[in-house]
């Protein structure tokens, strides 16, 4: 039994779209191992997750419900997470690299006196299993071993695909055996409610920088983004600046995304934003700094003021698409 | 309140990298290092701490001897004293967890503040690894920190908005951007720094076995990403994304 796990994540009774390419990377994993992918969903009235992500081509679905995980914290997570590995017997421990998996996977490593890696790109074979990673803002690319029997990885979402929907696995309820924590609590979630992609899965994102020096410009950078059906994004400076929130920010301690087609406008190109946006298939850049580095990776660059061109382009889209 | 922060020595995030001919490593002749900048983060809020409920601040590194510069530098902008635990190895984020978490228990701070991240290997493990191996609570990605009664009321930046959770005392906080806005230090801080304390241990002092678990075997630069065109216009730029991206 060289099983992969994969802690599933699920919002507002969905499923979140990152567990699938999550799951695409555990499928390789167990090819690997020679296990099967079962996957493990915690909440409280989760039984619709659980059948969701049965139809990814998994092997069997676990689920909990119980009030105890009704909101997540790592404290009550992570033992969950614990038991269910050691109660199939995996060697692999996955999730995706989102804000939750980067919280709860390094105190399920700890448990499982278990090697980590944050950020998998890739898994394969090279005499044992070896992982590829970035690091330095993705400057670097590393190729890690975990000497551990068993390897708990967080994967970076927009290096996999979704796997196609199949035949449905079985779906079993998990007893997790978890009481309440005394030493953590649960205050409140404000959610960014939004119409618009989430920005690690959209096709399009139209992210905007601190060149465009306040958050009521920011709605040029929206509606070219709703003319193409894109999501939202921000530099760090933009944040900063308090032109976005921070959930929008694009980079290296932000959301890595990858689009068909990714708009920097007035966006300078620093590395640690590149590093959120370099996979993007292809990127414009508008600034009307032509030495801005972010002309060096974009594929098509136009020089000039975002705040003519941003509402004319929308406007010419408009009547396109 | 005794409040306990950590510093990692990291080559400047805003310098290339370059990658040795051997892929062994990363070249280091030449190169700068500084304080982790979450750590800089980390640092300002423990004098925040401090500046609002009295105690003490411990800074910690675990790193070469020429990290003693980052403790000194935690020192100018306020922290009290230092602790080095020297190793020349390159140590995974488990064993660094390993190495302060028995800092920590001969300690026994009532806070741990730290990065949420280190901007050179970016594996946003160390903080949560440590809460786990001391059974510890942990909020990370702070954006906002408060605390009374015993309880720290963390704001944690998270996917799809911000969350709110309560952990109780000792417990480790990892700072993301926004926590603050960390202080240069002064001149007369960093002549002040110069007179702190600051001890050295080595792993072997603290009895950990720091052999690693996750080994980097190869290191590599990723395919650059080539330059492409600067186009006239609006329209060639529509044109490009049709016929040429085929995006449109
Ligand atoms: C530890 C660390 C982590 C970081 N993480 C991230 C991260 O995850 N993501 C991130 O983005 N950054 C991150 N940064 C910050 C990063 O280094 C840069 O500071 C930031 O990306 C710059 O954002 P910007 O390009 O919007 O702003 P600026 O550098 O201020 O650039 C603004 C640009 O707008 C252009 N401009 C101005 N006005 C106009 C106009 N009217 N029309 C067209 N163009 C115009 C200018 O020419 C300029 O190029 C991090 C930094 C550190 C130290
Ligand atoms: C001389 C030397 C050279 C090294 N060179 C490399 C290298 O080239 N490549 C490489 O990948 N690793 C290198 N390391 C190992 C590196 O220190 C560990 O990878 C790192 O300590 C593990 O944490 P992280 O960077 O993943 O931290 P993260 O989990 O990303 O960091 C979270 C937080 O943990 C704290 N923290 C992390 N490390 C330390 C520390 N050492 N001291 C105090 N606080 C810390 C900080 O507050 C940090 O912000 C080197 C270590 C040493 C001593």
């Amino acid at each position: 039994m060289a099983n992969v796990l994969v802690v599933a994540e699920h919002l507002d009774g969905k499923l979140r779209k990152v567990t699938l390419p999550t799951i695409t990377f555990a499928s390789q994993a167990a090819a690997l191992t020679g296990g099967e992918v079962h996957v493990l969903v915690l909440g409280n009235g989760v039984d619709a997750v659980a059948g969701e992500v049965a139809k990814y081509g998994v092997s069997k679905v676990h689920y909990a419900n119980s009030p105890v995980f009704e909101n997540y914290l790592a404290e009550t997570y992570a033992p969950a997470v614990v038991k269910a590995a050691q109660a199939i017997g995996a060697t692999v421990v996955a999730a995706p690299s989102s804000t939750t998996g980067k919280d709860l996977l390094p105190r399920v490593a700890a448990r499982l006196d278990a090697g980590m890696v944050s950020d998998a790109i890739a898994v394969f074979d090279d005499g044992g299993i070896k992982f590829r990673r970035p690091l330095w803002a993705g400057n670097v690319l590393t190729t890690v071993e975990v000497v551990t029997p068993v390897k708990v990885v967080t994967v970076r979402t927009t290096d996999f695909e979704a796997p196609a929907e199949g035949d449905a696995a079985s779906v079993e309820a998990f007893d997790a055996g978890v009481t309440a924590a005394d030493n953590a609590e649960f205050v409140s979630f404000d959610q960014v409610k939004s119409e618009r992609p989430e920005l690690t899965d959209a096709a399009v994102v139209v992210a905007g920088g601190r060149g465009l020096k306040s958050g009521e410009n920011f709605q040029m950078i929206m509606d070219l983004a709703d003319t193409l059906g894109g999501a939202v994004g921000a530099s760090r400076a933009a944040v900063d600046s308090g032109y976005a929130p921070n959930d929008w920010q694009i980079g290296q301690t932000g959301k890595v995304v990858a689009p068909d087609l990714y708009f920097a406008v007035a966006i300078s190109g620093a590395i640690q934003h590149l590093a959120g946006m370099k996979g993007s298939k292809t990127i414009v850049a508008i600034n009307k700094d032509a030495d801005a580095p972010i002309f060096q990776v974009a594929d098509f660059g136009l020089v000039g003021d975002a705040f003519e061109i941003v509402p004319a382009l929308t406007e010419k889209l408009k009547s396109i698409v | 309140m005794k409040i306990l922060t950590t510093v990692k020595r990291v080559t400047d995030p805003d310098m290339k990298v370059k990658i040795k001919p051997d892929q062994t490593g990363v070249v280091t002749d030449g190169v700068e290092y500084k304080m982790n900048s979450f750590d800089e983060y980390g640092v300002e809020e423990a004098i925040k701490l401090k500046e609002a409920h009295g105690g003490e601040i411990v800074v910690v590194s675990v790193g070469p001897s020429a990290a003693t510069k980052e403790i000194r530098t935690a020192m100018a902008m306020g922290a009290d004293r230092g602790i080095l635990v020297e190793t020349d190895e390159d140590l995974d984020s488990d064993a660094v967890a390993r190495v302060l978490a028995e800092v920590i228990r001969r300690e026994s701070p009532d806070i741990v503040v730290m990065g949420k991240q280190a901007v050179d290997s970016d594996r946003n493990q160390t903080g949560q690894i440590l809460a786990s191996y001391l059974d510890y609570p942990q909020a990370t990605f702070a954006y906002s920190l408060e605390v009374a009664d015993g309880w720290a009321t963390v704001g944690r930046e998270v996917d799809g908005g911000t969350a709110t959770k309560r952990v109780k005392l000792p417990a480790i906080i990892t700072a993301d951007l926004r926590l603050n806005e960390p202080r240069y230090a002064s001149l007369p801080g960093i002549m002040k720094a110069k007179r702190k304390p600051l001890e050295t241990l080595t792993p072997s002092d603290l009895g950990v076995d720091t052999a690693n678990k996750v080994n980097v075997l190869l290191f590599e630069a990723p395919e650059e990403r080539e330059a492409g065109e600067i186009v006239e216009d609006i329209d060639t730029l529509i044109d490009r994304l049709k016929n040429k991206a085929k995006v449109l």
